[in-house]
């Protein structure tokens, strides 16, 4: 085989001395499709900017390692000069100006030019833009990947799967491009859409340009690549040759992680196996967490993990119940059909929610952590409260103080006293303060999202347990919604996955990591036969 | 001692040190100078008095996350509106102070539910749309005051004029009935006991509401509105609550303010009141999104003394009247400083 175009060798990168990429090597040769498979946070993005020399990079203490262009030994310090080597970027969100033209969005920034009659004097920025070099290069670009694309056409309103087609042709318009870098590009594309976008990553590949192609999707793996690299917690977990490769040993590779053994508190007594809350057809309105059609019932006492790839819509669910975002569909709470939309109806029928969004839902940052923690439970359920003649009704101080107080000792969180800010707190003290908020409500039914997301791992045990003893001790039904993997199958009685906004399949925590990958990649057990 | 006297200063704020610092200066300079210190402190007091309440107003709009009120003048409007009608009424005394803000309240809870609408519709920029309204508010209304049928000569144009005029006196309806209850000297200031209690009295009842649930409501909705939905409270509804309590209060406090002055102003009389209210409530330690009690009377008085003794003590040292203008650009400069600060003081 020729000599590979791009080779990245053991490249190390750290943040702040937490090392995200712990000795990465990856080869890509000429004409090459090479998937680079990942969970969320396995190191994939901050790889393509170290290749991209984004200054990201440069700001916190630039990488270690080598990277080899062609051959020569290269120090790639901007996304100008990774462009000028020709390497070609398709991002997952659209970098498109919606009111212009096909055309004019392929040449932005390199629009063909004529000289005018003030060219001469006032230089290049008074020349005009040669509209139709512009469009035949355009067209030029379009057709490499025989696409039958106006490029006339207004990009506004365009179905997304061509804005796709656009951002590609920009790159191949760049006449050097010889590696192209393509972050999910599939993700946001309907099956049929998808399936053009990877038989124009066929063409331009037998034309002799490289793809590094970076995806969740197993199968798309499986139909367009070479081979593939797995990358997992910052390392290589393998080197797949994608003929041979299987789906199974794909996401073995992805997920793969040692499962603490947690010793969790017994139930005292068993679960009835009732249903508690009995979701139908559900659709979420949340940006970048679209909940479409999700059907799923939980169980009076369980703790209940969800879990999937982020932007698959977990995060939705809760917040869709909750009515902090717009929502579709029937939830039935026991026998009552739950309006939806509505926060309040939730909240004074036992259901509470803790936001993954501390800082933006979850806290008043600059209220003392007291009047935090009883703030909800007070306009929704009208508790601490004072009446006084005349139907008003005055906060009771010495009541807010002493549940805080409670709180506080029992959730462990480290303050100054139920008087200190809640933004002078620390991410995981922060979130203490949020599940005091939901315990104050005294709910039957818990949803938290992620709740360790952004805590140090001291904390995380803490949390996690915490929601563990509140299962058990007050027989509250928790649902947790994660990214972490591991730590749901630490502490739920059932794990279900999501993907693409629907249930993809609930498994027990002790079933097998292939089992688990599989679900997150959108492949269902019958597809493999496990 | 030394931390007490830290957490002293740290509580209200280096700027307001130097502030105090400085009117202290203003009274020994006033001293020197010799002008009559204990005039200036009781007209002082009386200024304190009557600008209090309007920019106590602008606390619930702070409070309920629309920033400040700069549609103030809307309320002023109202509060005019019901003097006018309580001096059409040739209501006198306490029964015509009361009629004036009796009559008062009404209208401004009208005039709060529709402005409060229109803020709906201009989320994120209801200040700048709020000086607008109130400015064309004004306008609006200089036509009404000449068509408005009200009929008692001592208020339309002599002379078998029509329409309302531009100043009303108040002398012998309810002018100075504040000041003058329980009025008593103290070592040659004379304290305005009525209108300072009934200050206090209004503060203590923002206090008071600011307790209550509906008060916490209002306070987390302007805070955070995230938070707010997710407990369930109707955000909406506290927003257009905290316009209409700040309009109502803006109304009272005009009634207060005219009373005080002896007149009534109308025509373009409102059109800047905004502004002194908002530079007295910054000055007070208050922000675009935090604003307290404490932070009203701390920023009245401030404000207010150093406007009152800056005045006489400028024109006898410098010999020339550049009062109003350091008047103009103080209380400007402040609220520009303040606005481009959105986090506000201590």
């Amino acid at each position: 085989m020729a000599e590979p175009l791009l080779r990245m060798r053991d490249i190390k990168k750290q943040f702040y001395g937490n090392y995200v990429l712990k000795g990465v090597n990856l080869d890509v040769y000429p004409g090459e499709i090479h998937a680079l498979l990942g969970e969320n946070g396995a190191g994939k993005s901050t790889l393509m900017n170290v290749l991209f020399g984004m200054p990201v990079i440069k700001e916190t203490g630039g990488f270690e390692g080598t990277i080899l262009w062609d051959g020569q030994p290269m120090s790639i310090t901007s996304p100008r000069q990774a462009v000028d080597l020709g390497i070609g970027m398709v991002h997952q969100e659209f970098m498109l100006l919606p009111g212009f033209t096909v055309a004019e969005n392929i040449k932005l920034g390199r629009e063909p030019l004529r000289d005018t009659l003030l060219t001469r004097w006032l230089g290049t920025r008074l020349s005009r833009v040669d509209q139709d070099k512009m469009r035949t290069d355009a067209r030029a670009a379009l057709d490499r990947l025989e696409v039958s694309l106006d490029e006339w056409a207004p990009v506004a309103g365009m179905p997304v799967g061509y804005k796709q087609f656009v951002e590609i042709a920009r790159e191949i318009d760049k006449t050097n491009v010889r590696l192209l870098v393509l972050d999910e590009p599939t993700a946001v594309l309907t099956e049929s859409e998808a399936e053009l976008l990877l038989q124009a990553m066929q063409r331009l590949a037998a034309k002799g340009i490289s793809i590094l192609f970076i995806t969740h999707r197993l199968d798309e793996v499986k139909a367009v690549a070479n081979r593939i690299t797995v990358l997992r917690d910052g390392e290589v977990a393998g080197l797949l040759d994608a003929e041979k490769a299987s789906l199974v040993e794909m996401a073995q590779l992805m997920v793969g992680r040692k499962i603490e053994a947690a010793d969790l508190p017994p139930r005292t007594k068993p679960l009835s196996g009732e249903d508690m809350l009995t979701i139908n057809n559900l659709e979420v309105d949340m940006p970048g967490e679209r909940v479409n059609g999700l059907n799923l019932t939980i169980k009076r006492g369980e703790i209940l993990g969800i879990g999937g790839l982020a932007g698959h819509g977990k995060i939705g669910i809760a917040n869709g119940i909750m009515g902090l975002y717009s929502a579709q569909g029937s939830v039935y709470l026991n026998k009552d059909k739950m309006p939806l939309g509505n926060s309040l109806w939730a909240l004074r029928h036992g259901l509470a929610f803790v936001s993954e969004d501390r800082r933006g839902v979850g806290l008043l940052l600059d209220e003392p952590i007291s009047i935090n923690i009883i703030l909800t439970a007070m306009q929704a359920q009208g508790k601490f409260l004072r009446h006084l003649p005349g139907n008003i009704q005055m906060r009771n101080d010495r009541e807010i103080e002493k549940f805080a107080r409670e709180m506080i000792s029992a959730l462990d969180i480290r303050c100054t006293g139920p008087h200190q800010l809640a933004r002078r707190l620390s991410g995981g003290n922060q979130q203490k303060v949020c599940i005091a908020r939901a315990m104050a409500l005294e709910p039957d039914l818990l949803f938290v999202s992620e709740p360790t997301r952004g805590i140090d791992v001291g904390a995380k045990r803490l949390v996690l347990d915490q929601l563990v003893k509140i299962n058990r001790e007050q027989g509250v039904t928790v649902v947790i919604t994660s990214s972490e993997l591991a730590e749901l199958r630490q502490v739920a009685d059932r794990v279900a996955i999501i993907y693409g906004g629907k249930l993809a399949g609930i498994l027990p925590p002790t079933a097998s990591d292939a089992e688990f990958g599989l679900l997150m990649a959108g492949k269902g057990k019958e597809a493999v036969g496990l | 001692m030394m931390s007490n006297l830290r957490h002293l200063t740290r509580n209200i704020g280096i700027p307001r040190l130097i502030i105090f610092a400085f009117i202290a200066g203003l009274l020994i300079l006033a001293a020197v100078t010799g002008l009559q210190v204990k005039d200036l402190l009781s007209d002082s007091l009386v200024r304190i008095g009557m600008n209090g309440i309007l920019v106590l107003s602008l606390v619930p709009a702070i409070q309920g996350g629309l920033g400040m009120n700069f549609g103030l003048p809307l309320g002023v409007i109202c509060g005019l509106l019901g003097s006018v009608t309580a001096v059409e009424l040739n209501l006198r005394g306490w029964a015509g102070f009361s009629a004036a803000i009796g009559f008062s309240i009404p209208i401004a809870i009208v005039a709060g539910l529709v402005y409060a609408r229109l803020l709906e519709q201009v989320k994120g920029q209801e200040m700048m749309v709020g000086t607008y309204i109130g400015f064309s508010s004004v306008a609006g209304m200089c036509i009404a005051w000449l068509l408005l049928p009200f009929k008692s000569p001592s208020m339309i144009w002599a002379v078998g004029g029509e329409g309302l005029r531009t100043t009303i006196s108040l002398g012998d309806h309810y002018g100075k009935l504040l000041n003058e209850f329980l009025k008593f000297p103290l070592g040659g200031i004379t304290i305005p006991t009525g209108l300072l209690l009934f200050f206090l009295f209004c503060c203590a009842l923002w206090y008071m509401f600011s307790r209550t649930r509906t008060g916490m409501a209002l306070r987390t909705a302007g805070s955070n509105e995230l938070y707010a939905v997710s407990s369930g409270i109707d955000v909406r509804h506290m927003r257009s609550l905290s316009v209409v309590l700040s309009t109502v209060l803006a109304a009272i406090g005009i009634v207060v303010y005219s009373q005080s002055y002896g007149f009534i102003q109308l025509y373009m009389g409102p059109l800047l009141m905004a502004f002194p209210a908002i530079a007295a409530i910054l000055l007070g330690g208050a922000s675009v999104q935090k604003a307290s009690v404490s932070n009203v009377i701390l920023g009245t008085i401030l404000f207010q003394t150093m406007l009152t003794i800056a005045l006489p003590v400028t024109s006898s040292v410098i010999e020339g009247d550049i009062s109003e203008v350091a008047r103009v650009i103080i209380s400007n400069g402040l609220i520009l400083y303040a606005l481009t600060r959105p986090t506000g003081g201590n």
